[in-house]
Protein backbone atom coordinates (compact mmCIF):
# COMPACT_ATOMS: atom_id res chain seq x y z
CA UNK A 1 0.00 0.00 0.00
CA UNK A 2 1.24 3.43 -0.93
CA UNK A 3 1.77 5.94 1.84
CA UNK A 4 -0.81 8.73 1.92
CA UNK A 5 1.74 11.52 1.89
CA UNK A 6 2.75 10.36 -1.59
CA UNK A 7 -0.39 11.77 -3.22
CA UNK A 8 0.73 15.39 -3.15
CA UNK A 9 4.04 14.42 -4.75
CA UNK A 10 2.10 12.54 -7.40
CA UNK A 11 0.27 15.75 -8.30
CA UNK A 12 3.59 17.54 -8.68
CA UNK A 13 4.88 14.78 -10.95
CA UNK A 14 1.83 15.17 -13.16
CA UNK A 15 2.22 18.93 -13.62
CA UNK A 16 4.56 18.99 -16.66
CA UNK A 17 2.53 16.37 -18.53
CA UNK A 18 -0.79 18.04 -17.76
CA UNK A 19 0.53 21.45 -18.86
CA UNK A 20 1.64 19.93 -22.16
CA UNK A 21 -1.76 18.28 -22.49
CA UNK A 22 -3.68 21.47 -21.75
CA UNK A 23 -1.73 23.78 -24.04
CA UNK A 24 -1.00 21.49 -26.98
CA UNK A 25 -3.86 18.97 -26.98
CA UNK A 26 -6.87 20.54 -25.26
CA UNK A 27 -6.39 24.17 -26.27
CA UNK A 28 -6.27 23.25 -30.00
CA UNK A 29 -9.55 21.40 -29.42
CA UNK A 30 -11.11 24.61 -28.17
CA UNK A 31 -10.12 25.94 -31.59
CA UNK A 32 -12.85 23.81 -33.21
CA UNK A 33 -15.25 26.70 -32.53
CA UNK A 34 -13.69 28.07 -35.75
CA UNK A 35 -16.03 25.65 -37.53
CA UNK A 36 -19.02 27.62 -36.22
CA UNK A 37 -17.58 31.04 -36.89
CA UNK A 38 -16.78 33.38 -39.71
CA UNK A 39 -13.13 33.68 -38.80
CA UNK A 40 -11.64 37.12 -39.01
CA UNK A 41 -7.88 37.19 -38.36
CA UNK A 42 -8.09 40.89 -37.51
CA UNK A 43 -10.24 40.41 -34.41
CA UNK A 44 -9.09 36.94 -33.39
CA UNK A 45 -10.91 33.69 -32.83
CA UNK A 46 -12.91 34.69 -29.78
CA UNK A 47 -14.41 37.88 -31.24
CA UNK A 48 -15.14 36.53 -34.71
CA UNK A 49 -18.89 36.34 -35.33
CA UNK A 50 -20.81 33.09 -34.86
CA UNK A 51 -22.45 31.70 -37.98
CA UNK A 52 -23.99 28.52 -36.56
CA UNK A 53 -23.96 25.67 -39.04
CA UNK A 54 -23.34 27.85 -42.13
CA UNK A 55 -19.91 26.29 -42.76
CA UNK A 56 -21.38 22.79 -42.60
CA UNK A 57 -24.22 23.72 -44.96
CA UNK A 58 -21.74 25.14 -47.44
CA UNK A 59 -19.62 21.99 -47.16
CA UNK A 60 -22.53 19.74 -48.17
CA UNK A 61 -23.22 21.95 -51.19
CA UNK A 62 -19.68 21.54 -52.50
CA UNK A 63 -19.02 18.83 -55.08
CA UNK A 64 -15.53 18.51 -53.65
CA UNK A 65 -16.73 17.13 -50.35
CA UNK A 66 -18.33 14.06 -51.91
CA UNK A 67 -15.16 13.35 -53.88
CA UNK A 68 -12.76 13.75 -50.99
CA UNK A 69 -14.82 11.61 -48.62
CA UNK A 70 -15.17 8.94 -51.29
CA UNK A 71 -11.42 8.98 -52.10
CA UNK A 72 -10.57 8.84 -48.42
CA UNK A 73 -12.75 5.79 -47.75
CA UNK A 74 -11.63 3.98 -50.92
CA UNK A 75 -7.91 4.44 -50.22
CA UNK A 76 -8.19 3.79 -46.48
CA UNK A 77 -10.28 0.65 -47.03
CA UNK A 78 -7.88 -0.76 -49.62
CA UNK A 79 -4.96 -0.07 -47.27
CA UNK A 80 -6.82 -1.73 -44.41
CA UNK A 81 -7.38 -4.93 -46.38
CA UNK A 82 -3.87 -4.98 -47.84
CA UNK A 83 -2.22 -4.26 -44.51
CA UNK A 84 -4.08 -7.15 -42.90
CA UNK A 85 -3.57 -9.79 -45.56
CA UNK A 86 -0.07 -9.13 -46.91
CA UNK A 87 1.65 -9.18 -43.48
CA UNK A 88 -0.33 -12.29 -42.51
CA UNK A 89 0.69 -14.21 -45.62
CA UNK A 90 4.26 -13.00 -45.27
CA UNK A 91 4.43 -14.07 -41.60
CA UNK A 92 3.05 -17.51 -42.47
CA UNK A 93 5.61 -17.88 -45.26
CA UNK A 94 8.53 -16.91 -43.06
CA UNK A 95 7.24 -19.16 -40.28
CA UNK A 96 7.72 -22.19 -42.52
CA UNK A 97 11.46 -21.49 -42.78
CA UNK A 98 13.41 -23.12 -39.97
CA UNK A 99 16.80 -21.50 -40.56
CA UNK A 100 17.13 -18.81 -37.82
CA UNK A 101 19.82 -16.83 -39.61
CA UNK A 102 17.69 -16.57 -42.74
CA UNK A 103 14.52 -15.51 -40.91
CA UNK A 104 16.45 -12.92 -38.86
CA UNK A 105 17.99 -11.46 -42.01
CA UNK A 106 14.65 -11.25 -43.80
CA UNK A 107 13.02 -9.61 -40.78
CA UNK A 108 15.80 -7.03 -40.45
CA UNK A 109 15.48 -6.06 -44.09
CA UNK A 110 11.67 -5.88 -44.31
CA UNK A 111 11.32 -3.74 -41.16
CA UNK A 112 13.59 -1.09 -42.65
CA UNK A 113 11.11 0.85 -44.83
CA UNK A 114 8.91 1.49 -41.78
CA UNK A 115 11.58 3.78 -40.34
CA UNK A 116 11.88 5.97 -43.41
CA UNK A 117 9.78 9.11 -43.50
CA UNK A 118 7.14 9.58 -46.17
CA UNK A 119 9.23 12.37 -47.63
CA UNK A 120 11.97 9.85 -48.34
CA UNK A 121 9.67 7.04 -49.49
CA UNK A 122 7.62 9.49 -51.54
CA UNK A 123 10.78 10.86 -53.14
CA UNK A 124 12.02 7.37 -53.97
CA UNK A 125 8.67 6.32 -55.42
CA UNK A 126 8.47 9.45 -57.57
CA UNK A 127 11.90 8.53 -58.95
CA UNK A 128 11.15 4.86 -59.51
CA UNK A 129 7.84 5.50 -61.27
CA UNK A 130 9.08 8.58 -63.11
CA UNK A 131 9.06 8.84 -66.88
CA UNK A 132 12.66 7.68 -67.18
CA UNK A 133 12.64 5.55 -64.02
CA UNK A 134 13.28 1.81 -63.78
CA UNK A 135 9.63 0.76 -64.01
CA UNK A 136 9.20 2.55 -67.32
CA UNK A 137 12.56 1.19 -68.49
CA UNK A 138 11.26 -2.34 -67.91
CA UNK A 139 7.96 -1.53 -69.63
CA UNK A 140 9.83 -0.01 -72.57
CA UNK A 141 12.00 -3.10 -73.01
CA UNK A 142 8.74 -5.08 -73.16
CA UNK A 143 7.51 -2.76 -75.89
CA UNK A 144 5.01 -0.85 -73.76
CA UNK A 145 4.73 2.92 -74.06
CA UNK A 146 6.11 4.70 -70.94
CA UNK A 147 3.43 5.86 -68.53
CA UNK A 148 3.50 8.98 -66.37
CA UNK A 149 2.28 7.06 -63.32
CA UNK A 150 2.06 9.90 -60.84
CA UNK A 151 0.01 12.04 -63.19
CA UNK A 152 -2.41 9.22 -63.97
CA UNK A 153 -5.61 9.34 -61.96
CA UNK A 154 -6.30 5.64 -62.42
CA UNK A 155 -2.85 4.56 -61.30
CA UNK A 156 -2.54 6.96 -58.38
CA UNK A 157 -4.68 5.18 -55.73
CA UNK A 158 -2.93 1.89 -56.55
CA UNK A 159 0.48 3.54 -56.14
CA UNK A 160 -0.59 5.01 -52.81
CA UNK A 161 -1.91 1.71 -51.49
CA UNK A 162 1.00 -0.27 -52.92
CA UNK A 163 3.71 1.97 -51.49
CA UNK A 164 1.98 1.98 -48.12
CA UNK A 165 1.94 -1.82 -48.06
CA UNK A 166 5.58 -1.84 -49.22
CA UNK A 167 6.52 0.46 -46.33
CA UNK A 168 4.54 -1.23 -43.58
CA UNK A 169 3.99 -4.94 -44.31
CA UNK A 170 7.18 -6.12 -42.58
CA UNK A 171 6.45 -4.06 -39.55
CA UNK A 172 2.81 -5.09 -39.41
CA UNK A 173 3.96 -8.72 -39.47
CA UNK A 174 5.70 -8.32 -36.08
CA UNK A 175 2.48 -8.88 -34.20
CA UNK A 176 1.83 -12.06 -36.19
CA UNK A 177 5.38 -13.29 -35.50
CA UNK A 178 4.73 -12.78 -31.79
CA UNK A 179 1.50 -14.78 -32.07
CA UNK A 180 3.18 -17.54 -34.09
CA UNK A 181 5.94 -18.07 -31.54
CA UNK A 182 3.35 -18.49 -28.81
CA UNK A 183 1.84 -21.58 -30.49
CA UNK A 184 2.62 -24.64 -28.40
CA UNK A 185 5.31 -26.66 -30.26
CA UNK A 186 3.91 -29.89 -28.80
CA UNK A 187 0.94 -29.56 -31.14
CA UNK A 188 3.26 -29.73 -34.15
CA UNK A 189 5.15 -32.69 -32.70
CA UNK A 190 1.96 -34.58 -31.98
CA UNK A 191 0.66 -33.85 -35.47
CA UNK A 192 3.93 -35.01 -37.03
CA UNK A 193 3.81 -38.27 -35.08
CA UNK A 194 0.26 -38.80 -36.34
CA UNK A 195 1.63 -38.36 -39.86
CA UNK A 196 0.25 -34.91 -40.70
CA UNK A 197 1.99 -33.34 -43.70
CA UNK A 198 3.54 -29.88 -43.64
CA UNK A 199 0.50 -28.52 -45.48
CA UNK A 200 -1.90 -30.12 -42.96
CA UNK A 201 0.06 -28.65 -40.06
CA UNK A 202 -0.09 -25.20 -41.66
CA UNK A 203 -3.83 -25.30 -42.37
CA UNK A 204 -4.96 -27.18 -39.27
CA UNK A 205 -2.69 -25.76 -36.56
CA UNK A 206 -0.90 -22.56 -37.60
CA UNK A 207 -3.70 -20.74 -39.40
CA UNK A 208 -6.45 -21.51 -36.85
CA UNK A 209 -4.15 -20.38 -34.04
CA UNK A 210 -3.39 -17.05 -35.67
CA UNK A 211 -6.87 -16.16 -36.95
CA UNK A 212 -8.06 -14.62 -33.66
CA UNK A 213 -5.13 -12.19 -33.80
CA UNK A 214 -6.01 -11.28 -37.39
CA UNK A 215 -9.65 -10.78 -36.40
CA UNK A 216 -8.64 -8.50 -33.54
CA UNK A 217 -6.38 -6.42 -35.78
CA UNK A 218 -9.16 -6.18 -38.37
CA UNK A 219 -11.57 -4.90 -35.74
CA UNK A 220 -9.13 -2.33 -34.42
CA UNK A 221 -8.31 -1.09 -37.92
CA UNK A 222 -11.99 -0.25 -38.55
CA UNK A 223 -11.43 3.00 -36.71
CA UNK A 224 -8.99 4.09 -39.41
CA UNK A 225 -11.48 4.11 -42.25
CA UNK A 226 -11.14 7.91 -42.58
CA UNK A 227 -7.35 7.91 -42.24
CA UNK A 228 -6.01 7.52 -45.75
CA UNK A 229 -2.56 8.77 -44.73
CA UNK A 230 -2.00 12.51 -44.98
CA UNK A 231 1.82 12.49 -44.90
CA UNK A 232 1.99 10.01 -47.74
CA UNK A 233 -0.52 11.60 -50.08
CA UNK A 234 0.79 15.06 -49.31
CA UNK A 235 4.24 14.05 -50.58
CA UNK A 236 2.97 12.09 -53.60
CA UNK A 237 -0.01 13.89 -55.07
CA UNK A 238 -0.36 16.75 -57.54
CA UNK A 239 -3.30 18.58 -59.12
CA UNK A 240 -3.67 16.11 -62.01
CA UNK A 241 -4.73 13.31 -59.64
CA UNK A 242 -7.05 15.29 -57.35
CA UNK A 243 -10.08 13.45 -58.74
CA UNK A 244 -8.94 10.12 -57.25
CA UNK A 245 -6.14 11.07 -54.88
CA UNK A 246 -7.33 14.11 -52.95
CA UNK A 247 -8.42 13.08 -49.44
CA UNK A 248 -10.15 14.94 -46.64
CA UNK A 249 -6.92 15.84 -44.86
CA UNK A 250 -5.15 17.20 -47.93
CA UNK A 251 -8.24 19.13 -48.96
CA UNK A 252 -8.54 20.65 -45.48
CA UNK A 253 -4.88 21.67 -45.68
CA UNK A 254 -5.37 23.46 -48.98
CA UNK A 255 -8.71 25.02 -48.13
CA UNK A 256 -7.55 26.16 -44.69
CA UNK A 257 -3.90 27.03 -44.89
CA UNK A 258 -3.46 27.90 -48.57
CA UNK A 259 -6.85 29.47 -49.42
CA UNK A 260 -7.53 30.75 -45.88
CA UNK A 261 -11.10 29.41 -45.75
CA UNK A 262 -10.60 28.76 -42.04
CA UNK A 263 -14.26 28.18 -41.13
CA UNK A 264 -15.01 25.77 -43.96
CA UNK A 265 -11.78 23.79 -43.51
CA UNK A 266 -12.38 23.54 -39.76
CA UNK A 267 -15.92 22.28 -40.37
CA UNK A 268 -14.73 19.53 -42.73
CA UNK A 269 -11.92 18.60 -40.33
CA UNK A 270 -14.31 18.52 -37.38
CA UNK A 271 -16.76 16.27 -39.22
CA UNK A 272 -13.92 13.88 -39.97
CA UNK A 273 -12.67 13.91 -36.38
CA UNK A 274 -16.13 13.24 -34.95
CA UNK A 275 -16.90 10.37 -37.33
CA UNK A 276 -13.41 9.00 -36.64
CA UNK A 277 -13.95 9.17 -32.88
CA UNK A 278 -17.25 7.29 -33.16
CA UNK A 279 -15.72 4.59 -35.38
CA UNK A 280 -12.66 4.08 -33.17
CA UNK A 281 -14.83 3.88 -30.07
CA UNK A 282 -17.04 1.24 -31.74
CA UNK A 283 -13.99 -0.77 -32.83
CA UNK A 284 -12.49 -0.63 -29.31
CA UNK A 285 -15.79 -1.67 -27.73
CA UNK A 286 -16.07 -4.59 -30.17
CA UNK A 287 -12.46 -5.61 -29.51
CA UNK A 288 -13.11 -5.47 -25.77
CA UNK A 289 -16.33 -7.48 -26.00
CA UNK A 290 -15.02 -10.24 -28.23
CA UNK A 291 -11.31 -10.44 -27.46
CA UNK A 292 -11.11 -8.82 -24.02
CA UNK A 293 -8.70 -6.30 -25.51
CA UNK A 294 -7.98 -3.28 -23.35
CA UNK A 295 -5.84 -0.21 -23.90
CA UNK A 296 -5.08 0.18 -20.20
CA UNK B 1 12.99 -31.81 -35.29
CA UNK B 2 10.37 -32.73 -37.83
CA UNK B 3 11.89 -34.28 -40.95
CA UNK B 4 10.34 -33.42 -44.31
CA UNK B 5 10.79 -35.81 -47.18
CA UNK B 6 7.79 -35.54 -49.46
CA UNK B 7 8.33 -34.03 -52.91
CA UNK B 8 5.47 -31.58 -52.50
CA UNK B 9 6.98 -30.31 -49.27
CA UNK B 10 10.39 -29.80 -50.81
CA UNK B 11 8.94 -27.99 -53.78
CA UNK B 12 6.88 -25.78 -51.48
CA UNK B 13 9.88 -24.98 -49.30
CA UNK B 14 12.14 -24.03 -52.20
CA UNK B 15 9.46 -21.87 -53.80
CA UNK B 16 8.83 -20.26 -50.45
CA UNK B 17 12.52 -19.46 -49.99
CA UNK B 18 12.79 -17.96 -53.46
CA UNK B 19 9.71 -15.80 -52.91
CA UNK B 20 11.01 -14.57 -49.56
CA UNK B 21 14.31 -13.61 -51.14
CA UNK B 22 12.44 -11.70 -53.86
CA UNK B 23 10.37 -9.90 -51.23
CA UNK B 24 13.53 -9.01 -49.34
CA UNK B 25 15.16 -7.61 -52.48
CA UNK B 26 12.03 -5.60 -53.28
CA UNK B 27 12.42 -3.88 -49.91
CA UNK B 28 16.02 -2.95 -50.63
CA UNK B 29 15.70 -2.05 -54.28
CA UNK B 30 14.30 1.50 -53.95
CA UNK B 31 17.04 2.42 -51.48
CA UNK B 32 19.67 0.89 -53.73
CA UNK B 33 18.28 2.64 -56.79
CA UNK B 34 18.33 6.00 -54.99
CA UNK B 35 21.97 5.43 -54.07
CA UNK B 36 22.94 4.55 -57.65
CA UNK B 37 21.15 7.60 -59.03
CA UNK B 38 22.90 9.84 -56.52
CA UNK B 39 26.29 8.48 -57.65
CA UNK B 40 25.51 8.81 -61.36
CA UNK B 41 26.25 11.40 -63.94
CA UNK B 42 23.45 13.99 -64.30
CA UNK B 43 22.93 13.39 -68.00
CA UNK B 44 22.85 9.60 -67.68
CA UNK B 45 20.28 9.83 -64.89
CA UNK B 46 18.08 12.22 -66.86
CA UNK B 47 18.24 9.96 -69.91
CA UNK B 48 17.04 7.01 -67.84
CA UNK B 49 20.16 4.93 -68.27
CA UNK B 50 20.63 4.20 -64.58
CA UNK B 51 19.09 1.05 -63.27
CA UNK B 52 20.91 -1.07 -60.72
CA UNK B 53 24.36 0.39 -61.08
CA UNK B 54 25.57 4.01 -61.19
CA UNK B 55 26.44 5.23 -64.64
CA UNK B 56 29.38 7.60 -64.98
CA UNK B 57 30.28 7.18 -61.34
CA UNK B 58 30.74 10.57 -59.67
CA UNK B 59 30.58 12.11 -56.22
CA UNK B 60 29.51 15.42 -57.77
CA UNK B 61 26.09 15.48 -56.09
CA UNK B 62 27.61 14.90 -52.69
CA UNK B 63 30.17 17.64 -53.34
CA UNK B 64 27.33 20.01 -54.20
CA UNK B 65 25.56 19.15 -50.94
CA UNK B 66 28.77 19.88 -49.02
CA UNK B 67 28.50 23.45 -50.31
CA UNK B 68 24.77 23.73 -49.56
CA UNK B 69 24.65 25.66 -46.28
CA UNK B 70 20.87 25.31 -46.03
CA UNK B 71 21.23 21.53 -45.99
CA UNK B 72 23.51 21.71 -42.97
CA UNK B 73 21.38 24.31 -41.22
CA UNK B 74 18.37 22.05 -41.65
CA UNK B 75 20.33 19.02 -40.52
CA UNK B 76 21.30 20.86 -37.36
CA UNK B 77 17.71 21.98 -36.73
CA UNK B 78 16.62 18.35 -37.02
CA UNK B 79 19.25 17.23 -34.54
CA UNK B 80 18.25 20.00 -32.18
CA UNK B 81 14.60 19.03 -32.47
CA UNK B 82 15.35 15.36 -31.81
CA UNK B 83 17.48 16.13 -28.75
CA UNK B 84 14.98 18.55 -27.16
CA UNK B 85 12.03 16.38 -28.09
CA UNK B 86 13.53 13.16 -26.76
CA UNK B 87 14.78 14.71 -23.51
CA UNK B 88 11.45 16.37 -22.75
CA UNK B 89 9.34 13.38 -23.71
CA UNK B 90 11.54 11.09 -21.61
CA UNK B 91 11.13 13.01 -18.36
CA UNK B 92 7.53 14.08 -18.83
CA UNK B 93 6.44 10.54 -19.66
CA UNK B 94 8.37 8.98 -16.78
CA UNK B 95 6.98 11.52 -14.29
CA UNK B 96 3.45 11.02 -15.59
CA UNK B 97 3.44 7.26 -15.93
CA UNK B 98 4.49 6.60 -12.34
CA UNK B 99 1.51 8.18 -10.56
CA UNK B 100 -0.86 6.86 -13.21
CA UNK B 101 0.43 3.33 -12.68
CA UNK B 102 -1.16 3.41 -9.21
CA UNK B 103 -4.70 2.11 -8.70
CA UNK B 104 -7.44 4.68 -8.24
CA UNK B 105 -7.56 3.64 -4.57
CA UNK B 106 -3.94 4.65 -4.11
CA UNK B 107 -4.23 7.81 -6.18
CA UNK B 108 -7.80 9.08 -6.58
CA UNK B 109 -7.70 11.21 -9.77
CA UNK B 110 -5.97 8.41 -11.68
CA UNK B 111 -8.99 7.21 -13.66
CA UNK B 112 -10.22 10.68 -14.60
CA UNK B 113 -6.79 11.56 -16.00
CA UNK B 114 -6.62 8.24 -17.86
CA UNK B 115 -9.94 8.92 -19.57
CA UNK B 116 -8.77 12.41 -20.49
CA UNK B 117 -5.67 10.88 -22.07
CA UNK B 118 -7.71 8.32 -24.01
CA UNK B 119 -10.02 11.04 -25.26
CA UNK B 120 -7.10 13.15 -26.43
CA UNK B 121 -5.59 10.14 -28.16
CA UNK B 122 -8.79 9.43 -30.12
CA UNK B 123 -9.99 12.92 -30.91
CA UNK B 124 -8.29 16.02 -32.24
CA UNK B 125 -9.59 19.35 -33.38
CA UNK B 126 -8.13 19.12 -36.85
CA UNK B 127 -5.47 21.02 -38.72
CA UNK B 128 -6.89 24.54 -38.88
CA UNK B 129 -7.81 24.89 -35.19
CA UNK B 130 -4.38 23.45 -34.36
CA UNK B 131 -2.67 26.01 -36.56
CA UNK B 132 -4.67 28.93 -35.19
CA UNK B 133 -4.02 27.98 -31.56
CA UNK B 134 -0.33 27.35 -32.23
CA UNK B 135 -0.18 30.83 -33.70
CA UNK B 136 -1.80 32.35 -30.64
CA UNK B 137 0.74 30.50 -28.44
CA UNK B 138 3.57 32.17 -30.33
CA UNK B 139 4.77 28.95 -31.95
CA UNK B 140 5.30 30.40 -35.41
CA UNK B 141 8.99 30.37 -36.42
CA UNK B 142 9.77 28.79 -33.08
CA UNK B 143 11.63 25.52 -32.59
CA UNK B 144 9.42 24.80 -29.55
CA UNK B 145 6.46 24.60 -31.88
CA UNK B 146 8.11 21.58 -33.46
CA UNK B 147 9.20 20.05 -30.16
CA UNK B 148 5.87 20.43 -28.34
CA UNK B 149 3.38 20.98 -31.15
CA UNK B 150 2.52 17.33 -31.65
CA UNK B 151 1.02 17.34 -28.17
CA UNK B 152 1.60 14.98 -25.26
CA UNK B 153 2.61 11.56 -26.68
CA UNK B 154 -0.28 9.78 -25.00
CA UNK B 155 0.41 6.37 -26.51
CA UNK B 156 3.90 6.37 -24.99
CA UNK B 157 2.57 7.41 -21.59
CA UNK B 158 0.19 4.45 -21.67
CA UNK B 159 2.96 2.10 -22.81
CA UNK B 160 5.20 3.05 -19.88
CA UNK B 161 2.28 3.07 -17.45
CA UNK B 162 1.30 -0.49 -18.43
CA UNK B 163 4.89 -1.59 -17.97
CA UNK B 164 5.09 -0.06 -14.49
CA UNK B 165 1.80 -1.65 -13.52
CA UNK B 166 3.16 -5.11 -14.26
CA UNK B 167 6.21 -4.52 -12.09
CA UNK B 168 6.36 -6.45 -8.81
CA UNK B 169 5.05 -4.27 -5.99
CA UNK B 170 7.58 -5.65 -3.48
CA UNK B 171 10.46 -3.55 -4.83
CA UNK B 172 8.63 -0.31 -4.17
CA UNK B 173 7.33 -1.49 -0.80
CA UNK B 174 10.73 -2.48 0.51
CA UNK B 175 12.18 0.85 -0.64
CA UNK B 176 9.37 2.56 1.22
CA UNK B 177 10.07 0.60 4.41
CA UNK B 178 13.67 1.72 4.13
CA UNK B 179 12.36 5.28 4.19
CA UNK B 180 12.56 6.28 0.54
CA UNK B 181 10.18 9.01 -0.61
CA UNK B 182 8.28 9.02 -3.94
CA UNK B 183 11.01 10.86 -5.86
CA UNK B 184 13.72 8.60 -4.52
CA UNK B 185 11.64 5.54 -5.44
CA UNK B 186 10.96 6.86 -8.93
CA UNK B 187 14.58 7.66 -9.77
CA UNK B 188 16.44 4.93 -7.84
CA UNK B 189 14.04 2.00 -8.09
CA UNK B 190 11.52 2.48 -10.92
CA UNK B 191 13.84 4.17 -13.44
CA UNK B 192 16.59 1.48 -13.45
CA UNK B 193 13.97 -1.29 -13.64
CA UNK B 194 12.12 0.21 -16.59
CA UNK B 195 15.10 0.78 -18.88
CA UNK B 196 13.69 -1.50 -21.62
CA UNK B 197 10.40 0.37 -21.98
CA UNK B 198 12.07 3.76 -21.62
CA UNK B 199 14.55 2.87 -24.36
CA UNK B 200 11.59 1.90 -26.52
CA UNK B 201 9.76 5.20 -26.09
CA UNK B 202 13.02 7.06 -26.58
CA UNK B 203 13.45 5.32 -29.92
CA UNK B 204 9.80 6.02 -30.87
CA UNK B 205 10.32 9.69 -30.06
CA UNK B 206 13.63 10.00 -31.92
CA UNK B 207 12.17 8.47 -35.09
CA UNK B 208 9.04 10.61 -34.83
CA UNK B 209 10.95 13.86 -34.52
CA UNK B 210 13.48 12.95 -37.19
CA UNK B 211 10.81 11.96 -39.72
CA UNK B 212 8.08 14.52 -39.03
CA UNK B 213 8.09 17.11 -41.80
CA UNK B 214 4.65 18.68 -42.05
CA UNK B 215 4.49 20.83 -38.93
CA UNK B 216 7.50 22.88 -39.97
CA UNK B 217 6.02 23.52 -43.43
CA UNK B 218 3.05 25.11 -41.66
CA UNK B 219 4.71 26.76 -38.67
CA UNK B 220 7.92 28.08 -40.20
CA UNK B 221 7.53 31.12 -42.41
CA UNK B 222 10.92 30.91 -43.99
CA UNK B 223 12.73 27.87 -45.30
CA UNK B 224 15.87 28.65 -43.33
CA UNK B 225 14.11 27.35 -40.23
CA UNK B 226 13.06 24.01 -41.76
CA UNK B 227 14.31 20.77 -40.28
CA UNK B 228 15.88 18.36 -42.74
CA UNK B 229 12.81 16.37 -43.81
CA UNK B 230 10.80 19.52 -44.49
CA UNK B 231 13.68 20.93 -46.48
CA UNK B 232 13.89 17.73 -48.55
CA UNK B 233 10.13 17.80 -49.08
CA UNK B 234 10.12 21.38 -50.23
CA UNK B 235 13.26 21.33 -52.33
CA UNK B 236 13.84 17.80 -53.51
CA UNK B 237 10.55 15.94 -53.65
CA UNK B 238 8.15 18.39 -55.19
CA UNK B 239 8.23 22.06 -55.94
CA UNK B 240 5.05 23.45 -54.46
CA UNK B 241 4.40 26.71 -56.30
CA UNK B 242 1.61 27.71 -53.92
CA UNK B 243 4.09 28.31 -51.11
CA UNK B 244 6.72 30.32 -52.97
CA UNK B 245 6.96 33.41 -55.09
CA UNK B 246 7.99 33.18 -58.72
CA UNK B 247 11.61 34.09 -58.02
CA UNK B 248 11.97 31.21 -55.57
CA UNK B 249 10.32 28.72 -57.92
CA UNK B 250 12.85 29.64 -60.58
CA UNK B 251 15.77 29.33 -58.24
CA UNK B 252 14.50 25.98 -56.98
CA UNK B 253 14.05 24.50 -60.42
CA UNK B 254 17.52 25.60 -61.42
CA UNK B 255 18.95 23.96 -58.35
CA UNK B 256 16.84 20.86 -58.47
CA UNK B 257 17.97 17.89 -60.43
CA UNK B 258 17.49 14.20 -60.08
CA UNK B 259 20.96 13.12 -58.97
CA UNK B 260 21.26 15.89 -56.40
CA UNK B 261 17.82 15.13 -55.00
CA UNK B 262 18.63 11.45 -54.75
CA UNK B 263 21.82 12.32 -52.87
CA UNK B 264 19.82 14.50 -50.46
CA UNK B 265 17.29 11.75 -49.91
CA UNK B 266 20.05 9.26 -49.29
CA UNK B 267 21.96 11.44 -46.83
CA UNK B 268 18.83 12.20 -44.85
CA UNK B 269 18.26 8.45 -44.56
CA UNK B 270 21.79 7.79 -43.27
CA UNK B 271 21.37 8.65 -39.58
CA UNK B 272 18.47 6.21 -39.35
CA UNK B 273 20.39 3.51 -41.20
CA UNK B 274 23.32 3.94 -38.81
CA UNK B 275 21.26 3.49 -35.65
CA UNK B 276 18.98 0.95 -37.31
CA UNK B 277 20.12 -2.16 -35.34
CA UNK B 278 19.34 -0.28 -32.11
CA UNK B 279 16.06 1.00 -33.53
CA UNK B 280 14.93 -2.40 -34.65
CA UNK B 281 15.61 -4.05 -31.32
CA UNK B 282 13.60 -1.58 -29.26
CA UNK B 283 10.84 -1.00 -31.78
CA UNK B 284 10.05 -4.68 -31.96
CA UNK B 285 10.08 -4.80 -28.16
CA UNK B 286 7.72 -1.85 -28.02
CA UNK B 287 5.24 -3.42 -30.41
CA UNK B 288 5.22 -6.63 -28.41
CA UNK B 289 4.88 -4.67 -25.15
CA UNK B 290 2.02 -2.75 -26.63
CA UNK B 291 0.22 -5.91 -27.63
CA UNK B 292 0.30 -7.40 -24.13
CA UNK B 293 -2.03 -5.11 -22.31
CA UNK B 294 -3.93 -5.00 -19.03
Amino acid sequence: MIHRSFAKHFYIMLIPGLLWLIFFNLYPMYGVITAFKEFNPGVGLWKSPWVGLENFKYMFELDDSKIIFRNTVVIAFAKMIGNLIVPLVFALMLNEVKNRLFTRTVQTVVYLPHFLSWVIVGGMMLDIFSYSGPVNQVLESLGVEPVLFFANENAFPALVVGSDIWKEFGFNAIIYFAALTSINPEMYEAAAIDGASQWKRLTKITIPSILPVAALLATLSLGNILNAGFDQIFTMYNPSVYSTGDIVDTWVYRAGLIDFQYGLASAVGLLKSVVGLVLITISYVLAYRFANYRIF
Amino acid sequence: MIAERSVASRLFNSLNLILLIVIMLLCLLPVWYTLSISLSDKAAAAAGQVFLWPKGLTLGSYMTIMKDTQFFTSFFISVQRVVYGAAIAFFVILLMAYPLSKTSKEFKPRNIIMWALIFVMLFNGGLVPWFLTMKSLGMINNIWGLVLGGGLPVFNVILVMNYLRNMPKEMEESAMIDGAGPWRILFSVILPLSVPVLATILVFTIVYHWNEFFQALVLMNDAEKYPLQSYIKQVAVVIDPTKMDEEQVKRMSELSNQTLNAAKIFISMLPLLVIYPFLQKYFVKGITLGSVKG
